[in-house]
């Protein structure tokens, strides 16, 4: 406690001495557009206070995208609500109003996209986070900002789009009206889409746009309507944010000298919660090669439990169950002699001993680590399975209640002996591509629970929740006993493992990891 | 042919076939700087034995450790920031890979589920009209919309074909370029849990091309006797009714079916009148892009450090070249006909004028670039 006072008597200080520099003129020409592509770092200083508190500002506005995503994947009004009241409270921008207020929001703004920046830089896996997270932020912000902020936007970051001539356009036309009533349900005619403006876009700057074929590709551009501009726009910011977080990486070690900001950038990016997930419990050998086809039945998600029938009739799996299905079992503690045992007692029904060693035991191990670059991959998260690349023939990864059919779909579940009224439940929300909710549902209704009282983010989380249910909470207590050195623990140390994403964080839990962090540093 | 002599054919074909001026020529691009020296290649040798990041100064370099190692194959990886053998000597976030052609590995295993003829590594008369098709399409798509003109496609000396896209443009796209450009061209895709693995609106533009090129594919490869003669297998015949999601349609349709040993053409021409009494015109469409359009493996395309087996290498498992197929005359191409190393060095004399031909023609619009 005592260091903790001093570290806090220290942070004041310094506040005040720094604290002069917050009176400056609010020349708005800094700022001069409600958006921003975050180009320039800025240059002022600023007090360590002001530094947490923006910090926590922009992670709650972050979260909320994060949420959003997760809980509207098919977007629409509540998603866009979601965001809107979180960046209202936290982060608001506009570009009309009193001049000094626009400052403030812009600065506010400018300042934490920087301070998170410095703390999500450090791992490929944060980065990815912030990116996803920012890139969320800045295209609800265009969706939503009037057409002279984007007008702005556009003209100072020299993104001027080329409208085509009516020659072009009319040559394109019956390819830009069949894409047109595809893309917006509502069919135009010919002599509006002649009048509207067409854009011709390098197809390099609209990648979404290719992927999803929401536009028409022709001859190495995309062609689209004004409407469709904003995909393009995003992806600059996103090209440009991606850029610039690798680079800051690479300069954040000349940081590391400042013992205040370091330990406080650390613990701001542990507050992110839902990417990962930190088993409490597993621990490497609790689970053996034979506990596998009862867990399978008792307590694996749908995603495992299918992959493991997959595997048990064909003898073989291709790579992308092999790592989501490899992983998960790593994640529930199977150990990598159990793994190498359990993958080669499936396989070699189907192939010689040799052909599994040479062909998938280095695979294996280097799950674990043992081999390559000897990463200690985690499990996959179900937003990793469900936006992953979709399981083609042959394969058995995937999310079921995605990648399959619906008929199929049924049939897995009547199977699995799911009551035929809960089959329809999920149908409706698979429908709606609530895919986790699904989940959730097959969770409850698998697990006898009320209907809405589960969450499912990630396949290992679903387990320990079984298994928690399964042993009524006195579980993980049968360690094995002849596996020594096994059972060293992997519990983590970071603080939050919350695998439900909070709609919102509280500030006294983020101000008091910020405490902790700095009380390591004294 | 008999392992025992492989070695020995290779080591001919490596002295004598091997077109090392145009593929060094090539891999070069007009440039003189690190293009060519910063590609990685890599050899597998005797017993699988895989040698990854080899590298090479010119020409003479490149042919003097051909012969030397006498590799069972060559795979073409990417160019990086320096020369791939000497990636130890640098930071490992200094050595990344910078360009490489976009390519697509179309593999006939792929089909099995559609093909009655053959399973597995084994390609015939019957299946081979499904690459062809193929490559006409992917062939369209690259030039049309992406506007690509230098694409370089070769059998693969199995059971596949590949398309290199060597345009400077193509080369440099990044991995979520190539990401999206193979996504844009994968019409088809989906698990064995998903019954129409065909999701694109009918009306897309790319759609509607690739139908229109396919449709006589479908009919002369997928339901012809001298094809698949698909509708009069069982198994298959329920996959493809599967596509319609109607299980009273395609109940009526399978009793009426029952005894019925009329030609699958016939047969389709009930699916046809069956699908506009239900409505459901459009999985004509879907049916037909699911049994014809390309198969691409996208892994493959995806990664810009992936290895891809180099054109103009023998397959170690058949013996046949690596060798270019024009996409005018693909219709004609005989994969069974493909010299073996064998019968090449055997006429050498003869034989080694046609491939030089063959590869001239292929590489007219290689060396412009």
């Amino acid at each position: 406690m005592d260091h903790k006072r001093r570290v806090r008597r220290r942070n004041i200080k310094r506040t005040e001495v720094w604290g002069q520099t917050h009176v400056v003129a609010k020349d708005l020409s800094k700022y001069p557009c409600a958006l921003s592509f975050y180009l320039q770092p800025p240059q002022e200083e600023i007090g360590l206070e002001e530094f947490e508190e923006l910090a926590v500002a922009r992670l709650h506005a972050l979260k909320a995208c994060e949420t959003a995503k997760v809980r509207y994947p098919s977007r629409g009004s509540d998603f866009t609500q979601l965001i809107s009241k979180a960046e209202r409270k936290h982060l608001p921008v506009t570009e009309s109003g009193d001049n000094d207020i626009r400052y403030d929001q812009r600065r506010r703004d400018y300042l934490s996209h920087f301070i998170l920046r410095l703390a999500y830089c450090r791992t490929e896996d944060l980065r990815r986070w912030f990116l996803t997270q920012e890139t969320e932020l800045f295209r609800h912000r265009l969706m939503h900002q009037d057409t002279q902020s984007v007008n702005k936007l556009l003209a100072l970051n020299n993104m001027q789009f080329k409208a085509v001539d009516a020659g072009v356009k009319q040559a394109l036309a019956p390819e830009l009206l069949a894409v047109h009533s595809i893309t917006s349900n509502a069919g135009i005619s010919l002599e509006r889409m002649l009048s509207t403006d067409v854009f011709e876009v390098p197809f390099e700057q609209a990648l979404d746009l290719v992927r999803s074929r929401r536009a028409l590709v022709r001859n190495g551009n995309v062609y689209v309507t004004k409407d469709n501009l904003i995909p393009i726009i995003v992806a600059a910011f996103r090209a440009r944010l991606s850029a610039s977080l690798a680079h800051t990486s690479k300069a954040l070690p000349s940081l590391e000298e400042d013992d205040r900001l370091l330990p406080m950038l650390k613990s701001l990016s542990q507050q992110d919660i839902s990417h990962g997930f930190k088993s409490k419990t597993a621990t490497a050998g609790q689970v053996t090669p034979a506990d596998i086809p009862t867990l399978a039945k008792e307590s694996f998600p749908l995603c495992m439990r299918t992959t493991q029938d997959a595997l048990h009739s064909t003898h073989h799996l291709r790579h992308g169950a092999r790592m989501q299905y490899g992983l998960f079992l790593k994640g529930i503690g199977l150990s990598l002699e159990d793994a190498l045992a359990f993958w080669r007692s499936e396989f070699t029904k189907a192939m010689s001993h040799e052909k599994f060693e040479k062909s998938y035991a280095y695979n294996i191990r280097h799950n674990y680590g043992k081999e390559g670059k000897r990463q200690n991959y985690t499990p996959y998260s179900c937003m990793k399975i469900i936006m992953g690349s979709a399981p083609s023939t042959g394969d058995a990864h995937g999310c079921p209640f995605k990648h399959y059919n619906e008929q199929n779909l049924k049939t897995k579940l009547m199977a699995y002996k799911v009551p035929t009224a809960t089959i329809h439940e999920i149908v409706q929300l698979v429908r709606g591509s609530h895919f986790q909710l699904a989940c959730a549902r097959y969770f409850e209704v698998t697990h006898e629970q009320p209907s809405g009282t589960a969450t499912v983010t990630h396949p290992n989380q679903y387990f320990e929740e079984s298994r928690k249910i399964r042993t009524g909470g006195q579980q993980q207590q049968q360690h094995r006993g002849g596996a020594d050195g096994a059972t060293t623990t992997t519990t983590t140390t970071t603080a939050t493992t919350k695998q439900e994403v909070p709609a919102e964080l509280s500030d006294e839990a983020l101000m008091a990891a910020l405490d902790d962090s700095a009380m390591d540093c004294t | 042919m008999s392992d025992g002599d492989f070695p020995q054919l290779l080591q001919q074909y490596y002295a004598r076939l091997f077109p090392y001026t145009k593929y060094f020529r090539w891999l070069s691009y007009g440039s003189t700087d690190k293009v060519f020296q910063n590609r990685e290649f890599s050899f597998t040798l005797k017993d699988d034995v895989y040698v990854r990041y080899q590298s090479f100064t010119d020409l003479a370099d490149l042919k003097q450790a051909i012969q030397a190692k006498c590799p069972y194959k060559i795979d073409i990886g990417a160019v990086y920031t320096t020369k791939p053998k000497d990636h130890k000597k640098v930071k490992a976030s200094e050595f990344y890979p910078v360009q490489k052609e976009l390519v697509f590995d179309i593999d006939m295993t792929d089909y099995d589920e559609i093909r009655t003829c053959c399973s597995g590594a084994a390609i015939c008369h019957k299946c081979w009209p499904f690459m062809t098709a193929a490559l006409k399409v992917l062939d369209k798509a690259l030039r049309e919309d992406f506007g690509f003109q230098h694409l370089l496609w070769v059998y693969s000396g199995r059971r596949g074909i590949h398309c290199w896209v060597c345009d400077e443009r193509a080369r440099m796209l990044t991995q979520e370029g190539r990401g999206a450009v193979a996504e844009y061209l994968q019409l088809v895709s989906g698990s064995d849990q998903m019954a129409c693995k065909v999701h694109v609106p009918p009306s897309y533009p790319a759609a509607t091309r690739a139908f229109d090129i396919l449709k006589p594919y479908f009919h002369s490869t997928v339901l012809s006797a001298d094809g698949q003669d698909l509708l009069n297998h069982a198994e298959q015949r329920r996959a493809l009714l599967g596509v319609f999601e109607d299980s009273s349609m395609t109940d009526d349709l399978e009793s009426r079916w029952t005894g019925d040993t009329r030609s699958s053409e016939h047969k389709w021409a009930d699916v046809e009148k069956a699908a506009k009494a239900a409505k459901k015109r459009s999985k004509l469409q879907a049916i037909t892009l699911q049994h014809t359009y390309p198969r691409l493996d996208i892994h493959v395309s995806k990664g810009l450090n992936h290895l891809l087996k180099s054109p103009f290498v023998v397959h170690p498992k058949t013996g046949r070249v690596c060798v270019p197929i024009d996409p005018e005359t693909a219709d004609s191409f005989d994969p069974l006909a493909v010299p073996t190393i064998q019968q090449l060095l055997t006429e050498f004399d003869d034989l080694a004028e046609q491939e030089q031909d063959n590869k001239e023609g292929a590489e007219v619009g290689l060396s412009s670039l």
